[in-house]
């Protein structure tokens, strides 16, 4: 694959992306398997970015968010959707022209495109994280998100870590130059069996937004939202000594995964529209001092430790 | 004379961060070489998407040498107040020289400062400032602890001479000072090493670089016209987004592009808006006025002038628009629907926690609306029912979109419904005016929803005693206030603010004693209260007061916006005084006819006749300890001159009460002008302590009815000189 041709799929784009940052030495991870709204969420970022230790990963997310559901029928907008995510602790000090080369490497001319890194801060409630950074604009289209994590968790960073994040079905769009999401070629269009984005996830972006907006279970999953608080603090409050093997293990991931899960439910309650406005503020607070006590546990563990 | 160049070459500064900095950096490093005692000529500062800049010109080479004599303790004072002084100078006991003082010998240290080499000077001075840059907001990055807006990347630091330049000696967090810098991120990202100030400017001007702001601004403009004309089109001035434009890029290059047909039946706010927020496009008007078309500013030249670039940015604007017209679309047909489900919404909105929701907001803001157009003799109906949809475009999607469309879409979506212009207008108009060079509403319902609005706030915030305080006023009650005062200025209104607000104070504060209770659970007795307020539309007037200060504040927003007319605020202060104060336009009327009337020679002597008397009078009263209140006897007169004054006090009463009942002040204060000669007269013939007992209490009492002649006219003795 090299840069100079235009890739012809959704999915190399992917395998570009892939092999750029891989050859940047990456690691290359797997999706997480939890329903995240968005890849920061990934352990890989939520809490590598916490601690001393250095770390650079790069990884595709399945992203959901339940409230941009639109039955497939919108070009561009899906209730869940791929993110790609890069992060390096420490940032490196060329970041900037790391993630120019990448817009290269799928096959943007950087002498025939505009390129502009435009204010925004991120930020994300729910995490108790924000950074400073700019929304990454080629030709007037955002294409990606660049960060300097400045906080996760409540915690400062140190050292501060880079994030990138491309939207991928929207960048894959602009460089293939479709126009509708769902008529996205995902394999080469010159394939034996040619599957468009629409032959994947049409019928999936129909059902979940009909489940999303109208059908799921309200009072399952309040019910839900509150087993997952409850567990999530009971995980970090178990007594660090595990009686089996006499080994200290403190028990992040676990709890982590129960924050997760106690934001999607959230999300989902969300997108039902059953939750008020003042309701809304106090349920993310919930979140976000769930999200907040993983780290408090995370950067006592060995994960988050100096070399 | 050596001058200095700095370049601080960082990630992408904020936009709207970046004419503060420029003007930060200018200002932090003169004033700290000033401060290190290096002089200077002109200094200028620069800043792109990428870089600050600040050239300082003719420095000297070295500081000018200082001598400082100060004077310490007693050579026979305690050790300890010794030490003190030694560690203040920072010399040794050897280094001080014993004096002869009146009192003994006193200690003198002499301080010799050497001058010091500017670059040492420079390199401490930029340092200081690097680290404590105030940035609104900063950040950290690597494994680094310095703080800059985004990464900092390089600094030129270069003290230059005709003949010699030199990198002055600096380095903070590992960015070495250097003579090098980079050219446009794409066109010129080569490294550029520089001599002087003059080859910086020219280099950068070849690398694609336009420094200055103003300078990338012009070029924004003149090229955007130029396009614009060539096509016959008529560019639209956006001021606010010219700047923040030509804070994106180093390089501009404007491009025109069309905007597509199925997209021209939007209404031209929301093309603009989409354009100009998402995307920072200019609109340009065709002859008919409708918007037709675009202009993009991009960052930099290509082969293709521009076809990619421009092709992006089409596509772009075209899903965006996409989304604004399925918004519209949407929005129209809950408009067609009457609206309901929006109002409904809005009972789910919380305006503020402690005033409940927007539906109950718009319940009080049309109730109150409706008593404004009473009091105006306009349709409190029509009122009422225009105040009750002239929000609901905050539950649309464009307005949940684009926040500064509320009112604009209200209006298209209230004729959308079948409401007639006048109230369709209410929906925009009430938010009026939007600022101090916005036009003021004239119609009946938009004026009477627009006070009903920023009155309802003032007495909301009042209620929760959330008053603006110095700098601090979140929720724009100034600004309110404001606009109260114009309304009914502007309009000519004859309302009474107290009457208005005390009303609307109650029922406020209800509202928050309502809000309150029910957060400390005490639902019960809330709903009792509530149910109790409901059973009592009316609200009589008995027995209620206005919040405390509220009329106060608004009497202060009205002097400083009398005085931004040229009205003195002793002549505001002495209308103010008068009864019907809270009657802004009498106010007003009373204070130009005041104005006018002290700038007379007549008026200005009539004051100081006024004050004589009644400073006689108050001394009089003082040291006797009564009130000389009666009515005096003119048969006590004694000389002429006291007579006529009389005849023109009972000339000039019979002449101001008509006058004062009338509101014509005018003819008020002549009446009270042809007093001067009589006071004056008086004054110079009478003598008003008189020895005789009730000669003396008769002129008294006399000097108490021209005081209270002139006071019914305007309290002059707030009036001062």
């Amino acid at each position: 694959m090299s840069a100079d041709t235009r890739p012809k799929s959704f999915q190399e784009i992917i395998l570009r992306l892939q092999s750029y940052w891989a050859g940047k030495g990456c690691a290359l991870l797997q999706p997480y398997d939890l329903e995240v709204g968005a890849g920061t969420f990934h352990p890989a970022t939520m809490l590598r970015a916490l601690g001393p230790r250095e770390w650079s990963a790069a990884y595709v997310q399945a992203s959901r968010r339940p409230t941009d559901g639109r039955y497939g029928e919108n070009p561009h907008r899906l209730q869940h959707y791929y993110q790609f995510q890069v992060i390096i602790k420490p940032s490196p000090p060329d970041l900037q022209e790391l993630y120019i080369g990448s817009l290269e490497a799928i096959g943007i001319d950087m002498d025939l495109h505009d390129i502009r890194f435009v204010e925004d801060d991120w930020e994300s409630p729910t995490l108790g994280a924000w950074g400073l950074g700019w929304e990454v604009w080629c030709d007037g289209m955002e294409v990606s998100q660049f960060t300097y994590f400045q906080q996760v968790g409540g915690h400062d960073c140190h050292p501060v870590s880079g994030e990138l994040t491309y939207g991928l079905e929207r960048l894959a769009m602009y460089v293939l130059g479709i126009d509708h999401v769902m008529e996205m070629p995902f394999n080469d269009p010159q394939s034996r069996i040619a599957l468009t984005y629409g032959d994947v996830f049409r019928q999936t972006e129909e059902e979940f937004a009909r489940w999303n907006f109208d059908v799921a279970d309200t009072g399952m999953l309040f019910r839900h939202f509150d087993d997952a608080e409850a567990e999530c603090r009971r995980i970090l409050e178990a007594e660090e000594l595990d009686q089996k093997t006499g080994k200290r293990i403190v028990m992040v991931h676990p709890a982590y995964d129960q924050c997760i899960k106690a934001s999607h439910l959230f999300n989902l309650l969300d997108a039902r529209g059953v939750i008020s406005v003042t309701e809304r503020q106090a349920y993310i607070g919930r979140v976000r001092s769930l999200a907040k006590a993983c780290a408090d546990a995370f950067v006592t563990t060995e994960a988050a430790a100096g070399a | 004379m050596p001058d200095l160049l700095i370049e601080l070459l960082s990630e992408e500064i904020p936009a709207r961060m970046q004419a503060n900095a420029a003007e930060d950096l200018k200002r932090l490093v003169t004033d700290g070489l000033a401060e290190a005692g290096l002089s200077h000529d002109d200094a200028t500062s620069y800043v792109t998407p990428r870089r600050l800049i600040l050239t300082v010109a003719g420095l000297p080479k070295v500081s000018p040498a200082t001598r400082e004599e100060r004077k310490g303790p007693s050579v026979s004072a305690p050790e300890k107040a010794l030490d003190g002084f030694l560690r203040s100078t920072g010399l040794s006991k050897e280094d001080l020289e014993a004096r002869d003082g009146r009192k003994g010998q006193v200690w003198f240290a002499v301080i010799e400062r050497e001058g010091r080499p500017a670059s040492q000077i420079v390199a401490e001075v930029l340092d200081a400032v690097i680290r404590e840059f105030p940035w609104p907001k900063s950040m950290r990055w690597g494994s680094g602890s310095l703080r800059w807006v985004r990464p900092l990347h390089s600094i030129i630091c270069l003290l230059c001479d005709a003949d010699e330049s030199q990198v002055v000696d600096l380095e903070i967090d590992g960015i070495r000072a250097g003579d090098r810098t980079v050219g446009h991120r794409f066109m010129a990202p080569e490294s550029i090493s520089v001599t002087s100030t003059a080859d910086y400017l020219a280099k950068m001007n070849g690398a694609k670089v336009v420094l200055s702001a103003k300078g990338r601004e012009e070029i924004i403009m003149r090229e955007a016209t130029r396009l614009a004309d060539e096509r016959g089109l008529e560019l639209v001035e956006d001021k606010s987004l010219l700047a923040e434009v030509a804070g994106l890029v180093e390089w501009p290059v404007v491009l025109l592009g069309e905007i597509g047909e199925e997209f021209l039946d939007l209404p031209p706010e929301v093309l603009q808006a989409s354009m100009r927020v998402h995307q920072k496009f200019f609109s340009a008007r065709d002859s008919s006025g409708r918007i037709t078309h675009f202009i993009a500013v991009a960052d930099r030249e290509t082969a293709d002038k521009g076809a990619t670039i421009m092709a992006g940015n089409q596509k772009v604007l075209r899903a965006r628009l996409s989304d604004a017209k399925f918004f519209w679309e949407n929005d129209l047909r809950v408009a067609r629907d009457g609206m309901k489900a929006w109002t409904e919404m809005l009972g789910k909105v919380t305006f503020h926690n402690r005033l409940g929701s927007q539906a109950e907001r718009i319940d009080r803001i049309s109730t109150l609306a409706g008593e404004v157009a009473s009091a105006l003799g306009a349709d409190p109906d029509g009122a009422i029912s225009a105040a009750l949809i002239a929000k609901a475009d905050l539950s649309s999607e464009m307005v949940y979109e684009f926040a500064e469309l509320q009112g604009i879409m209200g209006e298209h979506y209230a004729r959308a419904a079948g409401y007639s212009d006048e109230v369709a207008r209410v929906a925009r108009e009430h938010y009026q005016p939007l600022g101090p060079s916005d036009d003021v509403p004239n119609g009946h319902l938009s004026i009477a929803v627009a006070l009903a609005d920023k009155i309802d706030t003032l007495a909301g915030f009042w209620a929760m005693d959330e008053k603006p305080t110095g700098s601090k006023d979140p929720f724009a009650l100034r600004r309110a206030a404001l606009g109260v005062i114009r309304l009914i200025l502007e309009n000519d209104l004859r309302i009474s603010f107290v009457e208005i607000a005390t009303k609307s104070g109650l029922r406020a504060a209800l509202a928050v004693e309502e809000h309150d209770s029910e957060a400390a659970g005490r639902n019960a007795e809330a709903k009792a209260l509530h149910d109790k307020t409901r059973g009592d539309p009316g609200i009589g007037d008995e027995g209620l007061t206005l919040p405390r200060g509220i009329l106060e504040f608004l009497h202060d927003r009205m002097k400083v916006f009398l005085r931004g007319k040229g009205l003195r605020h002793d002549v505001i202060d002495a209308c103010l005084a008068m009864p019907g104060a809270d009657d802004l336009t009498l106010l007003v009327k009373r204070s130009t006819a005041l104005s006018e009337f002290l700038d007379t020679e007549d008026g200005d002597n009539l004051t100081q006749g006024f004050k004589r008397a009644h400073n006689i009078l108050k001394q009089a009263e003082e040291k006797d300890g009564v009130e000389y209140a009666l009515v005096p006897d003119p048969k006590l007169a004694e000389t002429d001159e006291e007579r006529s004054l009389f005849d023109a006090l009972e000339r000039a009463e019979a002449a101001i009460r008509p006058a004062m009942r009338a509101e014509d002040f005018e003819s008020a204060m002549s009446a009270m002008a042809n007093l001067r000669g009589p006071i004056d007269g008086f004054f110079d013939e009478v003598q008003v302590n008189a020895a005789d007992e009730s000669l003396r209490r008769n002129r008294l009492n006399l000097l108490h009815r021209i005081s209270e002649t002139c006071l019914a006219v305007a309290d002059l003795s707030r009036i001062e000189g």
